[in-house]
């Protein structure tokens, strides 16, 4: 009851967070939307009993990625503040499909049983992190996407800063 | 005395009390919550009206001054004066600010340093016993990275908001050496729970991980924003950083949320590394161990205070070398070399299982100085003058001008 | 759910509510008397000049998605250390594999100067 509750309010909350982070004009203001919205899917996480989730979405979304959009937005020329239209001409299609196919999907989910059904009440184990932790490396598990993971962020990393940095040198040479 | 050995016969009787009321066991269960929220909170608040009387007290006597002595016995209710003067002040919102995220900054500063406390275990069965604890202070820590983005954004001030820019900067840089020394204890106790470590700790694990300790304990210190790194409120460059704009109250709670924050970094401290609550007679009663553990937070805070009232400040290309260059890779040796030995002496006992990871710590402790030394030498140029050359350091002597015209 | 969760759930509604309260009461209880110069900007005594919302320098950013790249990291070694006892020795090689990769990260933005701060 509590927990039904607590999630209508979140996901109340979430949709309008959602909506100032797309509607807002201000680009600060619809980062913080976006962080609240983030931060409901950690509380959402927390209501499944999935802990471990829910701080690494905060640690990660929330305390990262968020901060990074923070710093990007100062990046650009117009700090922040984006005073022209946010649509175009053809808003209305774009409405009329996107409705349809929100109908579409819940016509859908309606006819799924895993949705519908209740599910066996089944307690989380109480080591949940350990066994995710041994399953990440065990060669049965998912060891290779762990490390390909790894591999895959160091790739992003190499990447972001050839892209976004010649070099001091170059960065000055730049300025003039 | 049954409440000195369980504490908990309190909330017992708390409950049977409103369920007399005849409220519903589930409604007593939230009210108990709720009261127990309300305790843990408002403690630390009370108690940084004494800390800020501790540090100013301390700090002046560090700087050869005698601090807050009128009001009260040895200025003891200076804090209480402070008080209901930031009280009475005028709340001046500056007239370009973005007010809601203005008012929201104070509070998240403040709120996110308090909600660090329902992890902390305060003793043998009371307190924090949070499953993913040590990720969970990691991610409350970002409110506080988000205040002070906020407080900058808000106030549209050009200071504030370079202030804001450096200081998360600066927290951002070392919540990575923080993160990396976290998971050093976690793994030496196999746990993100900050109860199950504080049991683990047979051996402090300030034995077994020094390193690991020291490199917590600094970018902590960082982290809260502390002298040397008070980068975020130099005077003499930004004015006052991020919350040049806020005054009163608001003022008031940034200034609150940095002292308890220096606190709770001791109370993380001493959790982490100094065995929690663990001390003689703790395991029977509870009430001892929350005094050892307040005592060896207390310890490591005076360090805090020392170390602000010691060093001067650390200029920002400085500080950002420290964390990715230093602390950074020093914590990922550190890390490395404790999972290997730690698997490696698994069949040992606790004792020397931890005196020989304090051993491998100090070699890399040496190799790493003798690295320094090294850079250090690359680095400086020599101060001895060589033959034709000027004895001073970056020094290099005017062109003799040709003389123009005729 | 475990009850520690719904504390933290009742802490996390309380805590601003506390942090509020006192300027509240201070916003209520001091005067309350604006004028547009009071309220002005003050930056060092002078004359403000456009907007504070200026643009920044890419390296704000360069130090954040650095960051990023850590911490997505580091989050996936907590559970590897959780899990330490049930780990044979390979597991925890895989784990130092890892290490090494993000060591690798660091030297790499270490050499492109990525982490250099000028002005």
């Amino acid at each position: 009851m509590v927990t039904t509750f607590v999630f209508v309010l979140t996901a109340a909350v979430m949709l309008v967070a959602a909506l100032v982070a797309v509607l807002k004009n201000n680009l600060v203001h619809a980062a913080m939307g976006l962080v609240v919205t983030l931060f409901g899917t950690a509380v959402l996480f927390v209501l499944l009993e999935a802990y471990f989730l829910a701080v690494a979405q905060v640690v990660i979304y929330v305390g990262a990625i968020a901060i990074l959009i923070v710093f990007s937005i100062m990046l650009t020329r117009r700090v922040g503040a984006d005073w022209g239209q946010q649509t175009n001409a053809t808003w209305p299609f774009a409405l009329l499909v996107a409705g349809l196919l929100t109908v579409l999907l819940g016509l859908m989910v309606r006819g799924w049983a895993a949705v519908t059904a209740q599910p066996a009440s089944q307690a989380v184990p109480a080591d949940m992190t350990a066994r995710l932790g041994a399953a990440l490396v065990d060669p049965n598990g998912y060891v290779v996407p762990f490390e390909v993971a790894s591999v895959l962020l160091l790739a992003a990393l190499i990447g972001a800063v050839y892209v976004a940095w010649g070099g001091r040198k170059a960065e000055k040479d730049a300025q003039g | 005395m049954a409440f000195l050995q369980d504490p908990t016969v309190i909330v017992e009787w708390l409950r049977q009390l409103f369920l007399g009321w005849g409220l519903s066991p589930s409604l007593a269960s939230l009210l108990l919550y709720v009261l127990g929220a309300l305790a843990l909170a408002t403690g630390p608040l009370l108690w940084v009206i004494f800390l800020i009387w501790f540090e100013r007290k301390a700090v002046a006597r560090i700087q050869d001054r005698l601090g807050p002595n009128r009001v009260g016995p040895y200025g003891l209710l200076q804090p209480f004066a402070d008080v209901l003067k930031l009280l009475t002040k005028e709340d001046i919102i500056p007239a370009k600010a973005d007010k809601f995220l203005y008012w929201l900054a104070p509070i998240l500063s403040l709120a996110g340093v308090l909600l660090l406390w329902p992890a902390v275990p305060l003793g043998k069965g009371i307190g924090g016993n949070v499953n993913v604890a040590v990720l969970y202070l990691v991610a409350v820590g970002t409110l506080s990275t988000f205040a002070i983005l906020l407080a900058g954004w808000s106030a549209n001030n050009k200071y504030a908001l370079l202030g804001a820019f450096r200081t998360v900067a600066q927290m951002i840089s070392y919540e990575v050496p923080i993160v990396l020394a976290l998971l050093v204890p976690v793994l030496l106790a196999r746990s993100m729970n900050l109860q199950d470590i504080v049991a683990a700790q047979d051996v402090w694990f300030v034995v077994a991980a020094p390193l690991a300790a020291l490199i917590f304990f600094v970018a902590s210190i960082a982290e809260v924003g502390r002298t040397p790194f008070d980068l975020l409120e130099a005077e003499s460059e930004i004015i006052a950083g991020f919350h040049i704009e806020y005054s009163g109250m608001k003022f008031a709670m940034f200034f609150a949320g940095e002292f308890l924050h220096a606190f709770t970094t001791g109370v993380l401290g001493a959790v982490l590394f100094f065995g929690g609550w663990r001390g003689p007679g703790a395991e029977s009663y509870p009430i001892l161990g929350l005094l050892y553990l307040w005592i060896k937070a207390f310890l490591l805070y005076f360090v805090i205070v020392w170390i602000r009232g010691t060093f001067p400040r650390i200029r920002i290309d400085h500080l950002l070398n420290f964390s990715w260059k230093f602390l950074t890779p020093l914590a990922l040796v550190a890390l490395m070399v404790t999972a290997v030995l730690d698997k490696m002496l698994a069949p040992l006992g606790a004792w020397p299982r931890a005196l020989a990871l304090l051993v491998a710590n100090g070699v890399i402790w040496l190799a790493t100085q003798r690295w320094l030394r090294g850079v250090e030498k690359r680095l400086q140029p020599p101060m001895v003058a060589q033959p034709g050359e000027y004895p001073v350091a970056h020094y290099t002597p005017p062109e003799p001008q040709a003389a123009e015209g005729d | 759910m475990d009850p520690t969760w719904v504390f933290i759930g009742v802490f996390f509604i309380l805590a601003p509510l506390l942090a509020a309260a006192p300027i509240l009461i201070g916003h209520y209880l001091g005067p309350h008397k604006p004028n547009p110069i009071k309220n002005d900007v003050y930056e060092c005594g002078l004359k403000t000049v456009g907007d504070a919302w200026v643009r920044f320098k890419v390296q704000y950013y360069l130090f954040a998605l650095v960051f990023l790249i850590f911490d997505v990291e580091l989050v996936f070694l907590y559970p590897w250390a959780v899990a330490y006892d049930m780990l044979p020795t390979f597991a925890v090689l895989e784990g130092l594999l890892f290490i090494i990769m993000l060591l690798a990260a660091l030297i790499y933005a270490w050499k492109r100067e990525a982490l250099d701060w000028y002005d």
